[in-house]
């Protein structure tokens, strides 16, 4: 509580005479304000000094950073005091793209190159026209006959040997795709005045936001053979994006619908003076008005969504996580799991991290 | 709009009375009806043809067999002979006992870590933001593997660690000094809730007859009288012990004390730490959300600064925070499903287990989804409860 209670206090601040050194003007106001905040200060920096001194001891210091290949006797040797990074130049390919064919990795590379182009190309505004578009599904259709290969004489390769951090980017770049239509009806029959569409959007909503999405993947691995008639099987990854786009529309729809919620009346009025359809008032006046309002917490749905992708681990399925977990079955490395997870988590908080500040980049841009 | 015109309506058909408008939106809706229940239909029929075609009964009848799956970690009496029914109550108990415990902590640390950003001094609210974001954008289970991997990697129970006198971290989990609770000291326990909810009835009297009088009357006599001593001496009178269980290594494992298993105490860890950054945020822009003005008003009038936050800042800065805490709440219940990925036997992973034993998947997956809706429909149900009572009473 007592960081609520010193607060500073503007009025007498602002009277304190401004003198001395800089440096120690700083030191004083931001950390040893009063008795109670040095006190707090020295000890933070004391816990600060020991978790660093740890882990660069650990992390750095004693680390191992190159074994010849396949031999982890030398990290074997520093286990416990000091990591043994070596596991990441033995492992990152795998990690990376699962166990896509050797020679042909640089494809599934060239995918991710190409994700993350269009991910930084989107989140320029300057580039928000319908061009942008069309070069998402140009990107989306080069991408499948990267990954797929069959044509222009790359080798095919099916869909189960595809894994990694392609397969997280193609999870989640799917199932925004796709949710984000789905969610924009769904928020639209939400607020519809028919009983019926209304209620049916209702029950979508709820039940989807309802159950762990750990059950919706069960849902989408066992049963869905089960809905299907016989014969027709497909992919255990496209049931996955399946139920991923069902999970993500439902979450996208909410977050529209308080976008829509925000448009004010008058806006609804105009448009149904001007004579516009229904259709055409949503698409020319109101819902880009909505998703304006709502791109902050649109990006954060994102975030939380790309984050989600790696739940298909439980169904067994190739992404990045589940390369990293069976990366480290290997018995010799086995030993080396946390340094494989710091890789991996690495890579994810890249990707959330630029999200999330380009979240708060936007909402102090279009706070006016 | 045509209720000033004397003239009537003019005469048409039973569809063209509708209106076009009105008509459209039958229309409409006859058609996405249609669509849903087509799909249904399909997807119903499809699974019937399949299943008899795979010889899978349908039905809820499997739960009264014998489970046969081991459950290492449970709060209620299971041995593997049970039925499947009593394995799906150990799983349910289970998925409670981690979000219930889950939540209160995940509150607790959220709420310190909030404040600590918004602290003055910088070092503090500086740890606090990085301690935000790293744990925000990185996923859950990506987090909840690690510190499963941390725990196994713990020293065997010999050289386990003890922070603190009584307790031990090894890789067999954590062990605290517990208090047995057995019948007589629930008898104790039941008689200080009994007093608690008399005394907030006795308070909501004592503050009617304050508004009435004008004069304070104070309500921690009562307090004390009915949680604290009331107990003690129904305590006293049978005599009940309320002694510390200390636990001790006896050969290769401890006797004694509360186990606290590696999968469980792993995923605690996880959802606590992970939810607590999202808590942190929201009570951080709950507070922000209090005018400055009433932090000066409240300074100006002379109030005491713990009366200032509890009376003036923070009831405005919990009518921000509530809505989207109980997301946070719904979410953390929703994340112990994750618990199937390290092998802590809640709803979802006993379901699971049930589906690869018999077979079952569409009566164990209505399982896992009635279990979590009823969950979530009851946090909601209680936070909007709340919600109303704390929010703004505008005219």
């Amino acid at each position: 509580m007592t960081a609520i209670t010193d607060m500073p206090d503007l009025p007498r601040a602002a009277r304190r005479p401004q003198i001395g050194n800089p440096v120690l003007r700083w030191l004083r106001t931001n950390l040893f304000s009063s008795i109670p905040n040095g006190i707090l200060t020295i000890v933070l920096l004391a816990v600060l000094a020991k978790g660093v001194i740890g882990f660069v001891q650990w992390g750095i210091a004693n680390a191992v950073w190159l074994t010849p290949a396949n031999d982890s006797s030398a990290c074997k040797a520093v286990r416990g005091l000091g990591a043994c990074w070596a596991i990441i130049p033995e492992k990152y390919r795998f990690i990376l793209f699962g166990t896509y064919p050797f020679d042909e990795q640089w494809r599934p590379a060239l995918s991710v190159a190409l994700f993350i182009t269009l991910f930084y190309l989107s989140s320029r505004r300057a580039l928000w026209r319908r061009e942008l578009a069309l070069l998402w599904i140009g990107a989306l259709v080069l991408t499948s006959v990267l990954m797929w290969g069959g044509v222009f004489g790359l080798p095919f390769v099916s869909q189960d040997r595809w894994g990694g951090l392609p397969v997280t980017l193609i999870l989640a770049t799917s199932g925004l795709a796709f949710g984000f239509p789905l969610g924009i009806l769904v928020a639209l029959g939400r607020r519809s005045k028919l009983p019926a569409i209304r209620s049916l959007s209702v029950l979508y909503v709820e039940l989807i936001r309802g159950v762990p999405l750990v059950s919706l993947l069960f849902m989408a691995s066992v049963m869905f053979p089960l809905f299907m008639p016989s014969g027709f099987n497909i992919d255990k990854l496209l049931r996955a994006q399946i139920a991923i786009i069902l999970f993500a529309g439902a979450y996208l729809a909410e977050v529209i619908r308080g976008g829509l919620q925000a448009v004010p009346r008058g806006q609804y009025e105009a448009a149904d003076a001007l004579g516009l359809s229904y259709w055409r008032k949503h698409r020319l006046v109101v819902l880009p008005q909505a998703i304006r309002h709502v791109i902050p917490p649109l990006v954060n749905t994102f975030i939380a969504f790309f984050k989600d992708t790696s739940l298909v681990l439980i169904i067994g399925i190739f992404d990045l996580l589940t390369t990293a977990k069976t990366a480290i079955i290997d018995p010799a490395w086995q030993q080396f799991s946390v340094e494989v997870y710091i890789f991996v988590a690495a890579i994810y908080f890249v990707f959330c991290f630029a999200m999330s500040r380009y979240s708060r980049s936007l909402e102090a841009t279009s706070g006016r | 709009m045509t209720s000033d015109d004397p003239r009537p309506p003019p005469r048409r058909s039973f569809f063209g009375a509708l209106g076009p408008n009105e008509l459209k939106g039958l229309f409409w809706q006859v058609l996405v009806v249609g669509i849903a229940l087509a799909v249904i239909v399909f997807l119903w029929s499809n699974t019937v043809t399949n299943l008899s075609a795979r010889r899978i009964t349908t039905g809820f009848a499997f739960l009264g067999r014998e489970a046969g799956m081991p459950i290492a970690d449970s709060l209620l009496a299971y041995n593997p002979k049970d039925s499947y029914l009593w394995a799906f109550a150990v799983g349910v108990a289970n998925t409670l006992r981690v979000a219930l415990i889950g939540i209160v902590l995940a509150t607790i640390l959220g709420t310190l870590i909030g404040i600590s950003r918004l602290s003055a001094n910088w070092l503090l609210s500086r740890l606090a933001a990085v301690y935000v974001e790293v744990l925000r954008d990185i996923p859950l289970l990506l987090q909840l593997l690690f510190w499963y991997v941390l725990m196994q990697a713990l020293p065997a129970a010999r050289a386990a660690w003890r922070p603190v006198e009584g307790v031990f971290l090894s890789n067999r989990g954590l062990i605290l000094p517990a208090i047995p609770i057995g019948a007589p000291q629930l008898w104790v326990l039941g008689t200080a809730v009994l007093g608690f909810i008399a005394f907030l009835a006795i308070r909501r009297w004592l503050v009617a007859q304050q508004i009435r009088e004008g004069k304070p009357r104070p309500a921690w006599p009562f307090a004390v009288g009915l949680i604290v001593v009331l107990p003690a001496a129904v305590s006293f009178l049978l005599g009940v012990s309320w002694t510390i269980e200390w636990p001790q290594l006896r050969g290769f494992n401890f006797v004694g004390g509360l186990t606290l298993a590696p999968e469980y105490f792993a995923l605690l860890i996880a959802l606590v730490t992970y939810t607590s950054a999202f808590i942190a945020e929201i009570v951080r822009s709950g507070i922000q959300s209090v005018p400055h003005g009433q932090w000066d008003a409240a300074r100006a009038l002379g109030l005491r600064r713990s009366f200032m936050l509890r009376q003036i800042i923070l009831p405005q800065a919990l009518r921000v925070i509530v809505p989207p805490m109980t997301s946070q709440y719904l979410n953390l219940t929703k994340n112990s499903s994750l618990a199937v990925a390290i092998g802590y036997q809640d709803v979802v992973s006993v379901a699971n287990t049930t589906l690869n034993q018999t077979g079952q998947a569409i009566e164990a997956i209505a399982l896992i989804m009635a279990v979590f809706l009823t969950i979530s429909l009851g946090i909601s149900f209680f936070m909007n409860w709340y919600n109303a009572r704390i929010a703004l009473a505008e005219r």
